[in-house]
């Protein structure tokens, strides 16, 4: 029992896909400028993720290893149709603001990379909780962000308003401001995990010939 | 008689960042003089705002990290460049805003002086153009506060004075009455705070070429390239040349050290693509200027021309240089 806890605890801190994995970055930038449609994508995301993790998990030793990708792919797509259609069928104002963003949850490389690492080496039940906790995180990843930003950018929250201090900075709902966010949300999270970055190397610098800088150490 | 056999550098100068920095900013000091000339003493507010905030960010980050507490004059240099490219008429908050960004995300994020990827108050006024555009884009008329108005009443756009407000030179309709070139020389224009006039700019650059802080190529590329491309396509060279933050951008930005090439022909290659950039974006764009968003892709494209413009070592040999002495 205390083992199926790790395996949910996981994916929303430990392991966040978004924080800590770098997964799944297109659609974090691009639909966190708003935290109705981070939400939205998110929770659309955990339910093709839960279902697909399921199936591959029961079908994992019928797969052939040589063609398991495309397995893979075909399996993750239906569920993006079903949860398309489903959209379009009861919250229509939702599917068109993600837009292509829905399509695209059949390439996300967070459902791929748990199918392959999980999934296809772990019973039913695991892989539902693994789908649940990385889904869960990557959902929480994309509020954070999308909370951030709306706020910041528009001055608003879920599309309420909020009492304004000064105007909204722009740049937060823009690309460009996602890249900081998600920057600044990082470094935060490394800080509070007491994280430490890698170190830059400077194999590539064009001033290695000359510089001094690594033979002090 | 005691030899001794040292590795280089041999030559020692005694400049130091103090110095340069010092230097830097006296060389400021005429276009400050005339932006309050012309704008009225808000300009000088908001560049001492502009400069104690920088002062203050960079010394709270430093002892936020535990670095070393020191702090030399190049945040004020930031911070006074910073002020320069924003319209007089900004709140203050949102130059504060703009500090922070300039100090915090953009220099000690990236490991401090000498660190940063771009200049750090070209990507401050971006990002403050981008995020508060209407008021960034709000110009008043030069030597409107001899007509005793008041700042409050203007420093919100959306309460816009008939009269007082002047479009740049670079954004005039077609068929526009244009200020003639000595007006746009001494900076009797409408603009940012310290990029109208070229007079006290010159002066600058001047004075930062004749101590040797910069070398002049860049700026004489950049400038030079812009004047060629409006007169080949026909376009008013002196408006070109004249207005807009060309010459700021040119002199004290496209100069920087941490983010321009090294060796004096990638220095050449900065400034003609500058130029080439501000160009495009001038003809081509919706935006009225470019200079900003020039010096910037150039900042980041400065890594790719020092790799192919690197000097080579005096006496190094084919394919052993660049081994580290190892």
């Amino acid at each position: 029992m205390n083992k199926n806890i790790k395996i949910l605890t996981k994916g929303i801190i430990k392991e966040n896909p978004v924080f800590f994995t770098l997964l799944g970055m297109c659609p974090t930038l691009a639909l966190s400028s708003s935290a109705q449609n981070a939400v939205g994508l998110g929770v659309a995301t955990l339910i093709v993720l839960i279902c697909s993790n399921v199936i591959i998990s029961l079908l994992k030793k019928l797969i052939p290893a040589g063609v398991r990708l495309p397995c893979y792919i075909t399996i993750i797509a239906g569920f993006t149709t079903f949860i398309t259609l489903l959209l379009k069928a009861f919250l229509p104002d939702l599917y068109t603001e993600l837009g292509i963003f829905l399509s695209l949850i059949a390439v996300n490389c967070i459902i791929f990379a748990r199918a392959e690492v999980f999934a296809s080496k772990n019973g039913v039940f695991e892989s539902a909780l693994d789908g649940l906790g990385m889904g869960l995180g990557f959902t929480l990843a994309l509020f954070i962000m999308g909370t951030i930003r709306e706020i910041l950018g528009a001055g608003t929250w879920f599309g309420l308003q909020l009492p304004q201090l000064t105007e909204p900075m722009t740049i937060f709902i823009m690309p460009a401001g996602g890249f900081f966010a998600l920057g600044f949300v990082i470094a935060a999270v490394n800080k509070f995990m007491k994280k430490r970055p890698h170190n830059i190397s400077c194999d590539n610098c064009p001033h290695k010939a000359m510089c001094r800088r690594g033979e002090e150490d | 008689m005691k030899l001794i056999v040292e590795p280089s550098p041999h030559i020692k100068s005694n400049n130091s960042t103090d110095k340069i920095m010092g230097r830097v900013l006296l060389a400021l000091v005429p276009a400050l003089v005339m932006s309050i000339y012309i704008f009225g003493i808000r300009a000088l507010y908001l560049s001492i705002v502009c400069m104690g905030a920088c002062i203050i960010f960079e010394s709270l980050f430093r002892r936020f990290v535990r670095k070393d507490t020191e702090v030399d004059p190049s945040p004020a240099v930031t911070g006074l460049l910073l002020a320069f490219c924003l319209p007089v008429t900004l709140p203050y908050y949102m130059a504060v805003i703009g500090c922070f960004i300039a100090i915090v995300v953009v220099k000690q994020l990236f490991g401090g002086l000498g660190q940063n990827f771009a200049n750090p108050a070209i990507v401050a006024r971006i990002v403050l153009m981008l995020s508060f555009t209407s008021d960034m884009t709000y110009w008043v008329k030069p030597f409107w506060h001899r007509d005793d108005i008041e700042i409050d009443a203007i420093s919100s756009a959306t309460q816009a004075v008939d009269g007082i407000t002047a479009a740049t030179p670079l954004m005039l309709e077609k068929g526009e009455e244009i200020p003639n070139l000595f007006n746009l020389f001494m900076g009797y224009h409408g603009g940012s705070l310290g990029e109208t006039s070229e007079f006290a700019l010159l002066i600058g650059f001047a004075f930062l070429v004749i101590t040797r802080v910069i070398r002049s190529v860049t700026p004489l590329a950049f400038i030079g390239t812009v004047a060629v491309g409006a007169l080949v396509t026909g376009a008013d060279v002196g408006l070109h040349v004249l207005s807009g933050g060309l010459v700021l951008g040119a002199v004290f930005m496209a100069t920087d050290y941490a983010t321009t090439p090294v060796s004096l022909s990638g220095k050449f290659v900065f400034g003609v693509g500058c130029g080439l950039i501000t160009l495009v974006i001038r003809f081509f764009s919706d935006m009225p200027e470019g200079v900003s968003f020039a010096i910037l892709i150039m900042n980041i494209l400065t890594y790719y021309i020092d790799k192919f413009t690197f000097p080579k070592p005096f006496g190094a040999v084919k394919g052993g240089g660049n081994d580290n002495g190892k």
